[in-house]
């Protein structure tokens, strides 16, 4: 089965949305984006290629350069995403189920 | 792994829904809302008033290096125990207005229970600088970390 990409599962990821930022006063080619990160250059070209398959990031052929440069219409999509919201909550709620948890396994050791 | 908290935020609304399932009896979960040291612990604020009754009024507030950084308040109109409450929440110096919060408690299981809280905003608006606000924070982290990545390598 093909997973379904999609913007927030895009963004969700912090080198993903550093490479927006990257991205987001200039042109670049995969090489130049790679050469702003400490991890594998394979690594980054598959977060491009993430990015570019839920249209985030639009190719563009320059003589044999690929330039990716960020979709406005697509991120104009993400304005008003709720995924960062849900995470925070989801962060704060699962700390207090381990807060309670804990607080079960102090009374049980008494 | 299935999300265990879920938001449901309709186009066009100045309301959410934010449900979730625990993994806790409902006493217990109740009891996190209850008792301000438990308050503390996961909410990571400070507790400064916690008045648990009708018409009592609550205040939080995060410091950090001696400045404060979040500051909350509200009044609570009801509340009952192990069921509902209801109460406004305002943040200090942010843009998002007084919301209304609708919380209710229900037992799913012995073990088990859903928190649904309903929060009503001033205007589409104000929801819409409420969600924006962690996604900017994101980006900001993230700005933070590129620049600290870039100075490392000069």
């Amino acid at each position: 089965m093909k997973i379904r990409r999609d913007v927030f599962q895009a963004i969700a990821d912090p080198t993903r949305r550093t490479i927006l930022l990257l991205l987001a006063s200039q042109t670049m080619t995969a090489g130049a984006i790679a050469a702003n990160f400490d991890v594998a250059r394979p690594t980054v070209s598959n977060h491009i290629k993430i990015l570019t398959e839920c249209e985030l990031l639009k190719q563009e052929q320059l003589g044999r350069e690929i330039y990716y440069q960020l979709n406005p219409e697509k991120m104009k999509a993400v304005d008003n995403f709720l995924e960062p919201f849900r995470k925070m909550w989801d962060d704060r709620f699962n700390k207090l189920e381990a807060v309670m948890k804990s607080k079960i396994h102090e009374r049980k050791k008494r | 792994m299935e999300q265990k908290t879920k938001i449901n935020a309709e186009e066009g609304k100045q309301e959410l829904f934010i449900i979730r399932e625990f993994d806790l009896p409902l006493e217990l979960l109740f009891k996190a809302y209850q008792e301000p040291d438990l308050v503390e612990q996961w909410m990571g604020t400070k507790v400064l008033k916690l008045e648990n009754k009708k018409h009592g009024s609550y205040a939080f507030e995060t410091s950090r290096n001696g400045k404060v950084v979040f500051s909350a308040n509200g009044v609570i109109h009801e509340f009952i125990h192990a069921k509902k409450i209801i109460r406004t929440f305002e943040m200090d110096n942010a843009e998002i207005g007084v919301q209304l919060e609708i919380l209710n408690f229900e037992k799913l299981t012995d073990q088990t229970s859903k928190l649904t809280m309903q929060v009503i905003y001033q205007s589409v608006q104000h929801r819409a600088i409420q969600l924006k606000m962690p996604f900017e924070y994101g980006i900001n982290t993230a700005h933070n970390h590129l620049q600290e990545m870039m100075s490392n390598l000069k």
